[in-house]
């Protein structure tokens, strides 16, 4: 029973681009190898953490004794052992990898035991004995910012005159509302498998969407050079933002554990484990004041956003930044005061999670649209519409129409309008609207609910200089083709898409092209995948080394075909000209023999971008994805509990590279929204104890959360932006879509509100719970 | 005692294998990975994600027909296997590497895409396709893919691409004949079953391990036996809740006795008056044996756990374990369920109720085990009423329902179980009413303030008002992660109120009106 390994079936198209992913055969026979498939070398240790049961407090003293003593335990490090620098914190150095003297929340690391197994480990790693002087931790943002304890300095973002237009507004609304953060739940736990190699240096495998990241912190941690240390990765079992920088701590402990015992050393976390310990996607608390006219036109707004930062910067400075990039979502607001502050609490560092506080900033919009429509007695979607960046901007009038976002980049490339009347009409909005008024009046206990939302999300980091990509692709003598670039699969389908804009470029089917590990000795320095740039920057770079090749090849085809080099066509596995046709492969033999360089680098960096982080302003984002979601749902007033009945999706991908891989990346966002505003609830204790820490307490939507309608539609035109193929990114996007379901639950729950007028006060995770308690208006305990 | 054998016999994706000196709680996917067949992954080590699941083939008890059944390979014991067929994700393709129809469906419906859970839907689409092959069966509804996969989470795709799989895997004409004609797509019964008979014995299973003892009787005497001599050992069914003592809380549990394969236990009879269930019997048998006569169950039954935890666990098992937030402990208390303890005094049956003394403290005795549950039948139920009350009023009408409220209609522990049963008379008074509850107290509880303010009135929305504000009287229930004290005591009153408007004389709703899962 050995390992399939023949290559993935890429011949099955089934609608021109829709390839299968290219991994999906190796997928269903599970054959295809994550870090904890491959094959270990014979000595191989196991690596657990020894963690805080204390959410703040100094570190004492530390018996780890009875660790050490445990059968079958070789090691057992702390902080004392770390040569170098004892951080995994990416941008500011604040993240001990084994805690020190301080420990800042409970599950903080403090030891690391290597045995000879993972049981023996993880027993071993109960047992220390650690005497803590408690501190007071402080356990919820709202006392974090009363404090004014934050892990990064506050941010504001201000144009117009907010004070002045909110004053003269003919309509004003100010209120508070709060989302909840949210566990990635990748399927495969943090993992890395350290390995010793000659003359002082370590090859490590490891579940992370930065390679490059994990270089750099474990050369930090030995206090090595960069080059002593490969990070190499074939892919995760889902990542969603989480093993963007938290896969770090893990990289280096392993790193650390190999370097001392001069043995491999593999780091693999229980899921409890992985839980209590890494950072989350951000809570988010709002605190608003509004002006409007009576049509609902936004004059003023003014908003304050509270992260739940955890006891760390990690990327809450650049998640805050994002979240206040995005609060104007699909609308033009003149004025606007919005202010984040990431409030430093006793908690899991929070970090990256697929939208990257541009949902939660789009998220804040939506839900004071929704306030001003009930206030106004208006349908929201007609309160949308009113407030949509201007229909006509463009080239030409650019900056003229209501077209310039807060932070000063001119929108040039708006659908909403179009996008969302279309979906207006697919989904027969309007006359739903009025057959649910009708089941509403009728029915006395369950209550239905609909909602349009779209989203606008801007495209490309928010830090310039992580914008660019590099790719190597070779050519062997057989003509079959090998492709090496700085992005890794976490699923998404990058590798697929990757593969098939390099067979296009050099006329040949996807099946002679094959994508390899991410490993940092082939393509260095890289930028996390992340920001669902992956296919946009390594894309273009892939594109760029597969064009290079086919220009050096070029002249000895068109030597061939005795034709001129303009009348040569890469096509079908065959190159043709001058009436003649030979094949690639042959193309590739004679360019051998005649000494031309079959391989290439290729690099790529987004064109136009900058950001100037004081004033927040600049052109940060290279284009805006579009999209539009309408959700229906059922609600029981009795229990709280609901259901989805009906979705439908117009999304804006641009030219798709791939469909199916599109549509994939969007349902599934969709349903990961979802869980995130509805059943996934992350409680900490009053000790401060996460205790949703397994699948068995917190809960990610499963078969029956797929609504039994589920209409979803490529919204195709061309990008605007010279992206790959026209492309637009999908990944994070259509998180935003989710806002729909949310929104569909709280105007179920309008009619139910005291009062012509009033808004349901709905916070998400609108959990059956907070349904039910907004429902029958009594206080949450 | 009858001879012993001291190594595990199972057939592996159709192969025998023997293995001795395997740790009895070894783990059926720490087993596997550890012999290479690393596409079976562990994603929560608990049972609640599905990543690990494969597939266990045996014969029913009942007909001697094959079963085949997902399980949850991270939380099952090696020794559980013995004398079954296993199959995993690596023995589905055929010698020449094509695909099993569930695996080529998956890939043309885009059904993977970072695959880490792929292989855990591949087997459970694979036991359902096996089990339908079987009987001849249609293509499963998406309400049937739902349930078939219910134990197994995707946080990549949003399922709707597994259910078009699991749909497409059965309509040939859509695909490629040849690949849907492998002989791989359905396992060879016959032959199957020939290798499970050869590895029928008389034999106990007996492991020596030297860091624990693992017995597997094959009659109740023999267990009896066993439990007196080993008073302290821990009792296995099927190991759902167990499993996680070894892999979660990293006990080393130095005796176990594995109930599974007594045959007294495995039996599930109707006799005149009750259905008996035997210690050994799955959830998911018990439930279909339940719900025949008391279909009113059948909502909690489909969300009472995964299919796979369904499959391996007991329903006794669940009763036994004393969880206060056990599902099956409310409608059985209703339905005035017993349950019959035998030890070395011999056998004494109890209402289910007087089980429960206080959290996670039982009415069981160290020499004893649970051995079977008794649910009275609908007939039998009415007429011991009639006899408790000394006097034929005539016909009685039995009302009764259960349901949970948990934050996922899939697998998920609720917040609050409620199981309810009033007796009404010709005039529609309440003549005798069980109101129980799960989750809102250390053990299962009966409301009886509730269901004394309730006896003799007519079953009306006042007199049902009125059963609920004494149920906050009586009832404290706990704030913790799952729900707020507010939010259970107001699920324990309205999920009366629900039973009430289901069940009333005067104009019922309909499910579709009081339930948004009708439809499911």
């Amino acid at each position: 029973m050995t390992p399939d390994m023949t290559p993935p079936d890429m011949t099955r198209d089934l609608d021109g681009r829709s390839l299968p992913h290219e991994s999906a055969r190796l997928h269903v026979m599970g054959a295809a190898h994550y870090t904890d498939d491959i094959p270990e070398i014979q000595g191989t240790l196991y690596a657990a953490m020894g963690v805080s049961s204390q959410a703040h407090a100094v570190i004492e003293a530390m018996n780890l004794e009875a660790v050490k003593s445990f059968p079958g335990v070789v090691a057992v490090l702390t902080a004392q052992d770390i040569a170098g620098e004892n951080n995994h914190g990416s941008i500011l150095h604040d993240d001990p990898i084994l805690a020190k003297d301080l420990v800042q929340f409970i599950g903080q690391p403090i030891f690391a035991v290597i045995a000879t197994s993972t049981d023996s480990a993880r027993k071993a790693a109960r047992l220390g004995d650690i005497k803590y002087q408690n501190l007071p931790p402080v356990l919820s943002p709202h006392d974090a910012h009363a404090q004014k304890s934050y892990v990064v300095p506050p941010m504001r973002l201000r144009r117009g005159d907010v004070a002045e237009k909110l004053a003269a507004a003919p309509h004003k609304l100010s209120g508070t509302f709060s989302v909840g953060g949210q566990e990635q739940f990748y399927l495969e736990g943090q993992i890395s498998y350290a390995l010793p190699r000659e003359n002082q240096s370590l090859h490590v495998y490891c579940s992370t969407q930065h390679p490059t990241e994990m270089q750099m912190l474990i050369a930090h941690m030995l206090g090595w050079p960069q080059h002593r240390v490969t990070v190499e990765v074939r892919r995760m079992g889902g990542g969603f933002g989480g093993k963007e920088t938290q896969s770090a701590q893990f990289a280096c402990i392993a790193a650390l554990a190999a370097h001392h015992t001069g043995r491999p050393v593999k780091l693999r976390l229980d899921r409890d484990d992985d839980m209590m310990i890494t950072g989350k996607r951000h809570c988010f608390y709002y605190d608003y004041s509004v002006g409007f006219d009576e049509t609902g036109l936004i004059q003023a707004l003014k908003l304050e956003m509270i992260l739940r930062a955890g006891y760390s910067a990690d990327l809450s400075g650049p998640v805050a930044t994002r979240a206040i990039c995005h609060v104007d979502n699909a609308y033009y607001l003149s004025d606007v005061d919005l202010a984040a502050f990431c409030a430093k609490t006793n908690t899991q560092s929070n970090t990256a999670f697929r939208g990257f506080g541009g949902p939660q900033g789009a998220m804040a919009i939506e839900y004071i649209i929704d306030d001003i429509a009930r206030h106004l007695g208006i349908d929201p979607l007609d309160v949308r519409h009113r407030n949509f960046y201007g229909k006509n901007a463009g080239a030409k009038n650019a900056g003229q129409g209501r077209d310039t976002t807060p932070y000063g980049q001119t929108v040039t490339d708006n659908i909403i309008h179009d996008l969302v009347e279309r979906l207006q009409q697919s989904s027969d909005y309007r006359r739903r609207r009025v057959l649910i008024n009708d089941y509403n009046k009728n029915s006395k206990f369950l209550r239905k609910g609909i909602a349009l939302t779209p989203c606008k999300f801007g495209i490309s980091f928010n830090v310039v200089h992580l914008n660019q990509a590099g790719a190597l692709v070779h050519v062997y003598g057989d003509g079959t083709v090998l492709v090496n670039h700085g992005g890794t699969e976490m699923g998404q389908g990058l590798h697929t898409k990757i593969c098939q804009i390099v067979a296009a470029e050099l006329g040949i089917t996807p099946d002679r092209v094959r994508v390899t590990a991410t490993v940092t000795d082939k393509v260095p320095n890289t930028s996390a995948t992340a920001a669902s740039t992956g296919a946009d920057l390594n894309g273009k770079a892939a594109q760029d080394a597969a064009a290079q090749i086919r220009g050096r090849l070029l002249p000895v085809a068109a030597a061939m075909l005795g034709c001129a080099e303009s009348e040569v066509v890469f096509a079908n596995n065959r190159v043709q000209g001058g009436g003649k046709s030979i094949g690639f492969n042959d193309l590739v033999a004679k360019a051998y023999m005649a000494r031309v360089q079959l391989w290439s680098d290729g690099f790529y960096a987004t064109p136009g971008l900058h950001w100037d982080a004081a004033s927040m302003t600049g052109k940060p984002f290279f284009y805006f994805c579009y999209g539009a979601a309408v959700s229906e749902v059922t609600v029981d007033t009795l229990t709280g509990e609901w259901r989805l009945d009906r979705v439908d999706i117009l999304h804006d991908v641009g030219r798709s590279l791939n469909p199916a891989i599109d549509r994939g990346q969007i349902e599934g966002a969709f349903i990961q929204g979802l869980g995130w505003l509805t059943t996934e609830q992350l409680v900490w204790n009053d000790k401060g104890r996460l205790m949703t820490h397994a699948p068995s307490t917190y809960k990610i939507p499963a078969s029956h959360d797929c609504p039994p309608v589920f209409n979803v539609a490529l919204y195709e035109a061309d990008n605007a932006a010279d992206t790959i193929g026209r492309s637009k990114a999908v990944g994070e996007p259509p998180i935003l879509l989710s806002f729909s379901v949310f929104f569909a639950i709280r105007d179920a729950l309008a009619g139910l509100a005291a009062g012509k007028g009033s808004s349901p006060p709905l916070n998400a995770p609108a959990s059956c719970e907070e349904i039910f308690r907004v429902a029958n208006g009594f206080k949450a305990v | 005692m009858t001879r012993s054998r001291e190594h595990l016999k199972f057939l592996l994706n159709g192969e025998a294998r023997q293995v001795t000196n395997s740790p009895p709680t070894m783990t059926v996917l720490n087993w596997l990975r550890a012999e290479g067949l690393v596409g079976t992954k562990e994603g929560c080590a608990e049972g609640d994600c599905g990543a690990c699941t494969v597939v266990v083939a045996e014969k029913s008890v009942k007909n001697d027909k094959i079963e085949f059944k997902a399980i949850n390979s991270c939380i099952r014991f090696m020794p559980t296997l013995d004398g079954k067929a296993i199959y995993t994700v690596e023995g589905l393709a055929d010698a020449e590497k094509n695909l099993h129809p569930v695996q080529q469906a998956m890939i043309d419906h885009h059904g993977s895409q970072c695959g880490f859970c792929t292989p855990g839907f591949v087997m459970s689409l694979w036991a359902q396709y096996q089990n339908i092959q079987a009987h001849g069966g249609d293509k499963p509804s998406i309400s049937d893919l739902q349930i078939a996969l219910n134990g197994n989470l995707c946080r990549c795709t949003g399922y709707r691409t597994i259910l078009a799989a699991g749909q497409a895997a059965y309509d040939r004409a859509a695909y490629d004949q040849a690949v849907y004609d492998q002989p791989a797509a359905t396992v060879d019964r016959q032959e199957l079953s020939q290798k499970l008979t050869a590895m029928e014995n008389a034999e106990i299973l007996h492991l020596p391990h030297p860091s624990s003892m693992f017995a597997a009787p094959k009659t109740l005497a023999d267990l009896l036996t066993l439990r007196q001599n080993h008073p302290a050992a821990t009792i296995l069914a099927g190991g759902t809740d167990v499993g996680l003592w070894v892999t979660k809380q990293h006990k080393n549990l130095p005796e176990i006795i594995y109930l599974g394969e007594v045959a007294e236990l495995q039996a599930m009879t109707t006799t005149a008056d009750s259905l008996v269930i035997g210690a050994a019997v799955s959830l998911h048998d018990g439930f279909a044996a339940i719900e025949q006569h008391y279909p009113q169950m059948s909502e909690l039954a489909r969300r009472f756990a995964s299919t796979p935890i369904c499959q391996s666990g007991t329903l006794v098992g669940n009763i036994a374990n004393g969880s206060p937030i056990g599902d099956s402990m409310p409608f059985l208390i209703a339905l005035r369920a017993e349950i019959e303890l035998i030890g070395a005094k011999g056998a004494r049956r109890m209402p289910l109720e007087d089980f429960y003394l206080d959290y996670r403290k039982t009415a069981l005795a160290a020499d004893e085990i649970v051995a079977y549950l008794h649910v009275p039948l609908p007939p039998s139920l009415s007429l011991s009423l009639s006899l408790s009350l000394a006097k034929h009023d005539g016909e009685f009408t039995l009302k009764f329902a259960t349901y949970k409220v948990a934050r996922r209609y899939d697998s998920d522990i609720s917040a609050v179980c409620g199981g309810f049963a009033v007796w009404l008379d010709a005039s529609h008074r309440i003549r005798d009413a069980r109101l129980a509850y799960g989750g809102v107290a250390g053990i299962p509880k009966r409301a009886r303030a509730a269901e004394q303010s309730l006896l003799g009135r007519e079953f009306t929305e006042a007199s049902v008002r009125a059963a609920m504000a004494a149920l906050s009287g009586e009832f404290s229930p706990l704030s913790d992660h799952r729900a707020s004290h507010a939010y259970r005591l107001a699920m324990m009153q309205n999920l009366l109120l629900r039973f009430y408007l289901e069940h009333n004389q005067a104009a019922p709703l309909p499910r579709q009106a009081t339930n948004v899962y009708a439809g499911f």
